[in-house]
């Protein structure tokens, strides 16, 4: 690549050719507002350069340019902030606010919106242009995402999103001019598409279009019923995420911070997801082994995540018999509260609320589903969980450090690295290989499958055995090992899919990213580091989990363990 | 013919025109406007048959359905009644025009006729500017068009 030189706002620079004057002023530390223009995962980048905000003036060109798919050329002088640019810049931003509704106040993103930001950094201050409204009317249709569209400014991220990232292209924009919309085909409702709920639109989402379906009143309602004994289950993700809410950036998990808050709003039980992971592991390895030394169908993929179930159940009918029989961890953890802790602690499964906080908008179509819908009440995401920490007024930072409650706020090591891409392999390798081998297993660290790449592979070595395993995080990705597997081209024993990039850690409940997968890194350091500290590695060596077994399951596999903890798998027509 | 075999002959026409397709990716548009042509318009089903033949989101195909006003959803009359409303037209009077065919046909325009014969649009510029104002029907074109004229051309179709 050869350099060119460019001058922006009187700083002479070099840059790579091909790079972008948006990048490249962004090198000298200049920094030009945008709106529709994101980087994606993988190095997507979503510059379509329709909105104008990001317009700078070149000299020498009589049309101001949009700095984000505009290229440096040699000797360009560039200005960003001249009058001109400025003055476009604040006009476009006036006429999106002149087709948006002025309700920022009641509004869910209200001051986690781009648009908003932009108008309080221009200082914009009246409403200069008054014409036609949009009236599209509300898709409130499925239990994880909402949108409404006259608050979209139709930059096409979620469409970039959904249709290259996931490869699902449930969105489009339909109709043309005023008209045009951001919408599944035919204007249908997202519940009739083949939408997975993975909520990758709404982490991209500059406004509130695209928002979460917010269950937190339903908790506060819970929590002051009096005769509702009201438990709490925090997915393993949630801790790796919730500081950033607090502007807490040290890539530490607030684990203990979190118990103690959840235990201040109220929760008579605070439990932990990870207790379940165990639990998934015991029942997917002891699944995974049975058809390793049975001839069942391989390879098998895990099934803890909803979007990706959704995703094979439209998509890849032919294999509806390849993921694991498995519940979530969600989903076990409330069959486990209601049919065993009830039993044990003497309460009457009809007076328990069981209450989930997760990283994902999936997990609230997930627990809503016909044939598992009585396992968990309430699920709200990472973000609702911080708005209610605000809301009940607790100062996070001078919280104590707390612990999970016993006995189903119990786990290991392996389970918390369920909320990164790669974790649940690594956890289920860590319990096949000692009860394959008999031996105990010295490193439990299997770092060749770690990191954030969107697809990996390796090969295990148990024993006299390979064990061939694959990962994949981010739908389009999962797409093509999938295809891999129904064209016969792959002979993998083991794989697992995360339909969100990165896993759960980047989940549609967490938050927002705005484009920065540095923060990725971040959070599933937390993770490892929590792996790392805890005195106990692996899921069957949990002693609430080993209890659980002798008590009530028996042992993986059996019929009750069966009935409560594993399900089946629908195709569903997609239009 | 009963219906359902003439659907079923439609599908196959559409079907052998995208076999012989050579690019699949770049060619939505032109099979768009063979489908249109073989069904008159483009219901659900059609946009689906294409979707899934060019092995792309059906999202993306009723984006560009709904994008170019060509393309239509709901079933066309047998004949197409188009007012050029282009600049030249309608300073020479293709909105009186117009009218006169909404009052005989009594429909307004973008409607068709409940007997299922005449659809009527308006569409801009056909880039017969010297033969203003311009009517087509169909295929055919019309120019010099007068208020007088529409009762006769409906006449021609009947």
């Amino acid at each position: 690549m050869s350099l060119v030189t460019v001058t922006i706002n009187d700083k002479k620079l070099q840059v790579e050719e091909g790079t972008s004057i948006l990048e490249a002023a962004k090198s000298a530390n200049i920094y030009i507002p945008t709106l529709c223009h994101m980087n994606l995962h993988g190095g997507v980048e979503h510059n379509p350069g329709s909105c104008r905000v990001c317009v700078v003036e070149i000299e020498g060109r009589k049309n101001l340019a949009p700095s984000c798919n505009t290229m440096v050329a040699e000797g360009m002088v560039i200005n960003t902030n001249s009058i001109r640019a400025i003055t476009s810049r604040r006009t476009v931003v006036e006429l999106l606010l002149s087709d948006h509704p002025q309700d920022c106040l009641l509004c869910e993103k209200n001051m986690h919106c781009e648009l908003q930001a932009l108008a309080a950094d221009m200082g914009i201050r009246e409403m200069k242009y008054k014409g036609e409204m949009s009236t599209f009317p509300k898709d409130f249709s499925s239990a994880s995402i909402e949108r409404n569209l006259d608050k979209c400014i139709l930059c096409r991220r979620c469409v970039t999103a959904c249709g290259k990232i996931q490869t699902v292209s449930v969105l489009s924009a339909v109709n043309r001019g005023f008209h045009t919309i951001i919408s599944p085909a035919f204007g249908l409702p997202m519940v009739d598409t083949n939408c997975t709920f993975c909520g990758q639109c709404v982490s991209v989402c500059p406004t509130g279009a695209l928002t979460q379906v917010n269950n937190t009143t339903k908790v506060w309602e819970a929590l002051n019923h009096k005769d509702k004994f009201v438990i709490v289950q925090t997915a393993p993700a949630v801790r790796a995420a919730l500081g950033e809410c607090f502007g807490d950036t040290s890539g530490k998990a607030v684990t203990g911070k979190m118990v103690a808050a959840l235990r201040a709003m109220g929760f008579d039980k605070v439990f932990d997801t990870d207790f379940a992971a165990d639990l998934t592991i015991m029942e997917e390895a002891a699944e995974l082994i049975d058809r390793m030394n049975n001839g069942g169908r391989l390879p098998m993929l895990t099934s803890c995540c909803p979007a990706w179930i959704n995703y094979f159940e439209h998509e890849f009918k032919d294999m509806l018999d390849v993921p694991s029989s498995c519940k979530s961890p969600q989903q076990m953890f409330g069959a486990i509260a209601k049919n065993y802790y009830a039993k044990k602690m003497n309460l009457n499964p009809e007076n328990m609320v069981v209450v989930s906080v997760m990283p994902c908008l999936a997990k609230k179509y997930e627990a809503s589903r016909e044939e598992m819908k009585n396992d968990v009440d309430i699920v709200i995401s990472t973000r609702e969980l911080a708005k209610m920490i605000k809301e009940a007024g607790i100062s996070f930072h001078s919280l104590p450090n707390e612990e999970f409650d016993s006995f189903l706020g119990e786990s290991t090591g392996a389970s918390v690295l369920f909320g990164v891409t790669g974790g649940v392999m690594e956890a289920a390798l860590r319990t096949a290989y000692e009860w394959i081998t008999g031996e105990g297993l010295e490193n439990v660290e299997f770092s060749m499958i770690r990191g954030l790449d969107g697809i990996r592979e390796a090969t295990v070595q148990i024993k006299d055995r390979e064990v061939k395993a694959a990962i994949a995080n981010g739908l389009g990705n999962a797409r093509i090992l999938l295809n891999k597997i129904r064209n016969g081209e792959a002979d993998y024993q083991i794989i697992e899919i995360m339909a969100c990039p990165g896993g759960c850690i980047n989940g549609g409940g967490q938050p927002y990213l705005r484009g920065d997968y540095e923060v990725l890194k971040r959070r599933a350091g937390a993770l490892y580091e929590e792996d790392q500290n805890k005195p106990i590695r692996k899921s069957h060596e949990n002693p609430a989990i080993i209890k659980l077994y002798e008590e009530f399951l028996d042992k993986p596999n059996s019929e009750i363990a069966h009935h409560l903890l594993h399900t089946q798998y629908f195709y569903k027509e997609i239009s | 013919m009963s219906f359902h075999l003439q659907r079923e002959q439609q599908f196959k026409e559409l079907e052998d025109f995208i076999d012989s397709v050579p690019e699949k990716t770049s060619s939505l548009i032109t099979v768009l406007h063979k489908a249109q042509e073989i069904f008159g318009y483009l219901p659900e089903d059609v946009q689906k048959f294409v979707a899934v033949k060019l092995d792309q989101p059906i999202a993306e195909v009723n984006g560009v359905v709904t994008f170019y006003s060509y393309f239509t959803e709901t079933p066309t009359g047998k004949h197409i009644i188009n007012v050029c409303m282009g600049t030249a037209c309608f300073v020479k009077g293709s909105a009186e025009i117009l009218d006169e065919f909404e009052r005989k046909l009594n429909i307004k325009v973008g409607e068709t006729t409940p007997d299922g014969k005449y659809t009527l649009q308006v569409l801009r510029c056909v880039g017969a500017c010297g033969l203003a104002p311009v009517v087509t029907v169909d295929d055919r074109v019309y120019g010099h068009f007068t208020k007088q004229m529409v009762g006769k051309t409906l006449e021609e179709y009947n």
